[in-house]
């Protein structure tokens, strides 16, 4: 019916998700009928840049919005309606089911709380248990991530500890719990080089260790080759791309992925040009009528401005949206990789 | 030889030794930040004797993390933070010296842009006329300055008329960042300090600035020194690199050269932790261990022995020093690996 | 892998062609702190009656239906509407109402000139101490705080009563009085902007410092101290009609609202309605004021 083949049913499946902020002056829509969707176990990578409503999708999916935002659509965790939790059992789903790696560790961690302080709340409001139990969990998930002196480290303020150290406490605090899915919002671009490929590679391991589905929100097209299994690729609030990672980074379907590639400044020649999309991405308030990338691209035609394109499946697993399908992977397929 | 052949290079009026005489020398330089709080006499040793040359024409690549002292070693420079020891020699003219040049004269020869975050422009100021503050600063009329601020848009590729009453908040990231770089050439600089200036862009907005750097470059005459964490930029506009590690120069030579063949520890870890773009060739273990240390209390000797797995006592006893260097093609390290003679085991004899 | 084909072909549109128009209106900082402002009701309707009040004020010699000296030994204390006069009499038989619309020009010159004069002085203070050095910093704000220390009224008191009484030396005390204040208003806003990065750009581009000060300092640190002179104009209306009242601002026969209050306080229980008046104007004034100012500063607070 629509290309995928689908061994289980997915632990997430979000459609058609839209969020809009309505304010007196615009309303911005932020996400615009976003759909994908994750299995368990599966490392899914939501990558975009400024504007492209990746990080507000993240929110949606734990119920992060303020109350300004206007949500629409479905998603849904293991067949449980997500957006209709209420209460209690909202405030169970937070943390418990889902848990979130936020990009600064320095303002998501409360500062005048230890670590130990953090975890042992986090571990007793989900799970109950006195404070020692708590306390001798908190010491086993502070090793998981590998901060060395985890006891010492329990009674340390955030501003003590270095940025490497203050994200390994902030994923820790977020798999407390044993969550299904992980969220985890750029967390390694604050971060230095050598300490990024640590985190990278210490959250790959984790997640295959632990086996919970994970988005992974990201600018970088190296992180997303480093850590996913699956890519989503957004624009302007909506996917505009999705496959495999191996796949859509070897062979982009969409002009602006293909675009997104050529600018990424890796081994380019030194003296030549690097190959970049023009222009900047569109206003959220004021989107062009048809593709909103249309006015960026190369291949762009009538037609394209017409009425935002549909979903095209050109290969098993794979979708994009766009109506140039066709020119943009066969000059790629069969091509050396 | 025909005269089609033979073009005579742009010389800039100001230009005191011809293309021979480095556009800038640092020697030792050195500074130190006081603490408060963390006990007395800490001291972050920002920068510590911090050597190197910048000939003519050229980009000169600073890589490091943070912590290294690579924005401080921007700003001593500039002089916008006073060195404790140490000396700048521009363009044959020590600086800051009697006989020499003075600031004032520095800072219209040499211009730096930083990176794009919200207070990198007055909020409160249209475009066009935070261009023209240098100007007019430096002697010229308000219109002249405005025309001067204009001219530059156009260089910068933004339309004059449609981007110069507008206010901060409403440019996009790269439009902010064309704005920065064009304040920083209103003056007519011979030298650029690009202190991460890219880095806050997203992937396609940061080429297209990397572009424009490197046009305006060739119109202009300029020098760069590009200061940037992404070592993947600094390889794509360098033409050679200094690679800094708390405060200190590690290792410098022709990009090609240090990326092909690194000889210091550090930069092959820093070249190692560089993220494949390849799904199928990902890193399997990262390589380096633990965080940078803190800048306050450097580990004796080699800064570098404490993440390093060649480390030996002399690395503890003795701090390297990077080795002579002649010209532009030179390729150093300090290391005691790699100085002969100097009683590391892997070390050769001279 | 061949992006490169993909994306140089056809016709791309340079960077500045893509843009276009502005989404939005270009629109200066204050223009837009008046865009919301025409938003805010509650404001605009205060904002009104301050307007109001100030014309009044300063169309007295047109409105006022009596000269507010002319007294009357027969006329004291009469009710409302006696004989022309629409709000009554005082104790000396003058016309409440043009001592009341007179005595608007006092008290908002007193309310308003002191908050000026402190504005200036405390402002430039406040502004060479977040710019200068350790040592001078420190004696500026010091200085300041010593001042600071004393609760307002009892300072304005203190000096007011050195000083004798007057309008003059009422303007002068309440200016020492709220200096130190804006120094510390101006001073905090200095000191955050002062580290920016492109007051650096300003310094690197070969700017000094007073030109500093004069095009990027200046216009950022008019908003906080703007926001706070506004709050204590009715701070100021409140105090100057205190000293007026304890008989330290303005002398008779002079009509000041405070004043009035103090005289008109004996005949509290011949004529309880005419003795509010001047109470109730005190009231209406500086609660507008406020009002207007606080709306104001809600404006000034959203960032762009």
């Amino acid at each position: 019916m629509d290309g995928h083949t689908e061994a289980a049913a997915p632990l997430l499946d979000v459609r058609d998700l839209t969020v809009k902020f309505v304010s007196r002056e615009a309303t911005v829509t932020a996400v615009n009928g976003a759909t994908f969707s994750l299995r368990a176990g599966e490392v899914l990578c939501l990558l975009g840049e400024s504007g492209s409503g990746k990080s507000v999708t993240l929110r949606a999916l734990m119920r992060l919005l303020p109350k300004q935002a206007q949500v629409a659509g479905r998603v849904e965790l293991g067949g449980q309606d997500v957006l209709a939790l209420q209460g209690k059992a909202l405030r169970a789903f937070r943390g418990g089911e889902v848990a979130m790696v936020f990009q600064e560790p320095m303002t998501a961690l409360d500062p005048v709380y230890t670590i130990g302080q953090h975890l042992v709340e986090m571990i007793r409001r989900h799970k109950g248990g006195t404070k020692a139990e708590a306390r001798a969990r908190a010491i086993e998930l502070l090793d998981l991530v590998k901060i060395p002196s985890a006891a010492r480290r329990l009674d340390a303020y955030p501003h003590e500890l270095s940025g490497g150290l203050r994200q390994r406490a902030m994923i820790a605090i977020a798999l407390s719990c044993g969550p299904r899915l992980l969220l985890a919002d750029e967390p390694t671009t604050a971060l230095d080089a050598t300490v990024q490929i640590q985190v990278l590679i210490l959250l790959r391991r984790l997640q295959q260790e632990l086996g919970m589905g994970t988005i992974f929100v990201t600018h970088d097209l190296g992180v997303a080759a480093e850590i996913a299994d699956r890519v989503a690729v957004m624009y302007a609030g909506r996917v505009i791309e999705e496959g495999p990672v191996a796949d859509v980074l070897r062979a982009p379907a969409h002009p602006y992925t293909a675009g997104l590639l050529a600018s990424t400044v890796h081994d380019q020649a030194p003296d030549q040009d690097i190959a970049a999309i023009p222009g900047s991405p569109p206003d959220l308030r004021r989107l062009p009528g048809g593709c909103s990338f249309a006015p960026r691209c190369g291949l762009a035609t009538e037609a394209c401005r017409q009425a935002f394109p549909d979903p095209v499946y050109p290969a098993p697993g794979r979708m994009a949206r766009c109506l140039r399908v066709a020119d943009v992977l066969p000059s790629l397929i069969g091509e050396p990789a | 030889m025909s005269a089609a052949m033979e073009v005579q290079p742009y010389v800039d009026p100001r230009d005191r030794g011809g293309a021979a005489q480095p556009m800038l020398i640092a020697r030792e330089l050195q500074r130190y930040f006081r603490v408060k709080g963390a006990g007395k006499g800490a001291v972050v040793r920002a920068v510590d004797g911090v050597s190197f040359t910048l000939f003519k024409g050229e980009t000169l690549g600073v890589v490091g993390e943070s912590g290294c002292g690579k924005s401080t070693l921007a700003r001593l420079l500039l002089h916008l933070v006073v060195p404790d020891s140490g000396e700048l020699v521009f363009d044959g003219d020590a600086v800051g010296e009697t006989g020499g040049v003075n600031i004032g004269d520095l800072r219209r020869q040499v211009q730096m842009v930083f990176q794009d975050s919200y207070s990198s422009l007055n909020p409160r100021m249209p475009v066009q006329d935070s261009i023209a503050f240098g100007p007019m600063v430096n002697g010229r009329s308000k219109t002249e300055a405005r025309r001067i601020a204009h001219e530059i848009l156009v260089k910068v590729g933004l339309r004059p008329d449609l981007f110069g009453p507008r206010y901060p908040h409403e440019l996009s990231g790269g439009q902010k960042q064309r704005v920065n770089i064009a304040r920083a050439l209103a003056v007519g600089p011979r030298m650029v300090i690009l202190d991460e200036a890219v880095s806050a862009l997203d992937k396609s907005v940061e080429a297209q600035v990397l572009n424009l750097l490197r046009q305006l470059k060739r119109t202009l005459n300029l020098t760069y020194l590009f200061i940037s964490h992404d070592l993947n930029v600094v390889r794509y506009i360098s033409d050679r690199v200094l690679v800094m590690y708390l405060g200190q120069v590690v290792e410098l030579g022709p990009a090609a050269e240090v990326f092909a063949r690194a000889r210091h520890p550090y930069t092959r870890a820093l070249l190692g932790s560089r993220l494949s773009m390849d799904a199928g060739r990902r890193i399997e273990a990262p390589p380096l261990v633990g965080d940078p240390p803190s800048p306050i209390d450097p580990p004796s000797g080699c800064r570098f022995r404490t993440r390093c797995p060649h480390a030996e006592s002399v690395c503890e006893a003795r701090m390297p020093t990077l080795g002579h260097w002649e010209d532009r093609s030179s390729h150093v390290a300090a290391c005691h690996m790699t100085t002969p003679d100097s009683g590391h085991s892997l070390a050769g004899s001279a | 892998m061949n992006e490169r084909a993909v994306v140089a072909q056809g016709a791309i549109p340079a960077d500045s062609e893509v843009d276009g128009a502005p989404a939005i209106r270009v629109r200066g900082y204050w223009q837009s702190v008046l865009h919301r402002l025409r938003y805010d009701w509650v404001t605009l309707a205060f904002g009104v009656v301050v307007l109001a009040i100030v014309i009044v004020a300063i169309a007295a010699p047109l409105i006022a239906p009596f000269d507010p000296y002319q007294q009357s030994i027969v006329g004291r204390l009469k009710p409302f509407g006696w004989r022309g006069h629409p709000w009554g009499t005082d104790e000396l038989g003058r016309d409440m109402m043009s001592r009341l619309i007179y005595g608007g020009r006092i008290s908002l010159v007193m309310g308003l000139a002191p908050v000026l004069i402190a504005t200036v002085v405390g402002g430039t203070l406040g502004v060479i101490g977040g710019f200068a050095g350790c040592l001078a910093n420190t004696a500026i704000m010091r200085t300041m705080d010593v001042f600071y220390a004393f609760p307002s009224i009892l300072l304005a008191v203190a000096i007011s009563g050195a000083m004798g009484g007057g309008m003059i030396n009422g303007i002068i005390s309440l200016s020492l009085v709220f200096t130190p204040a804006m120094c510390r208003v101006a001073e905090t806003a200095t000191a955050q902007v002062k580290n920016l990065d492109y007051i650096e750009a300003a310094r690197a581009s070969g700017a000094g410092t007073l030109t500093i000060i004069r095009y990027h300092v200046l216009g950022n640190v008019l908003g906080p101290v703007f926001i706070y002179a506004s709050s204590l104009v009715s701070v100021s209306i409140l105090l100057a009609s205190g000293l007026s009242f304890l008989g330290l601002g303005v002398q008779p026969p002079e009509p000041d609202w405070g004043l009035m209050l103090s005289t008109l306080r004996q005949s509290l229980y011949v004529d309880p309605l005419g003795c509010a008046l001047p109470g109730i104007a005190i009231f209406i004034t500086s609660i507008c004021f406020n009002l207007v100012s606080d709306g104001v500063r809600g404006a000034m607070d959203v960032r762009g």
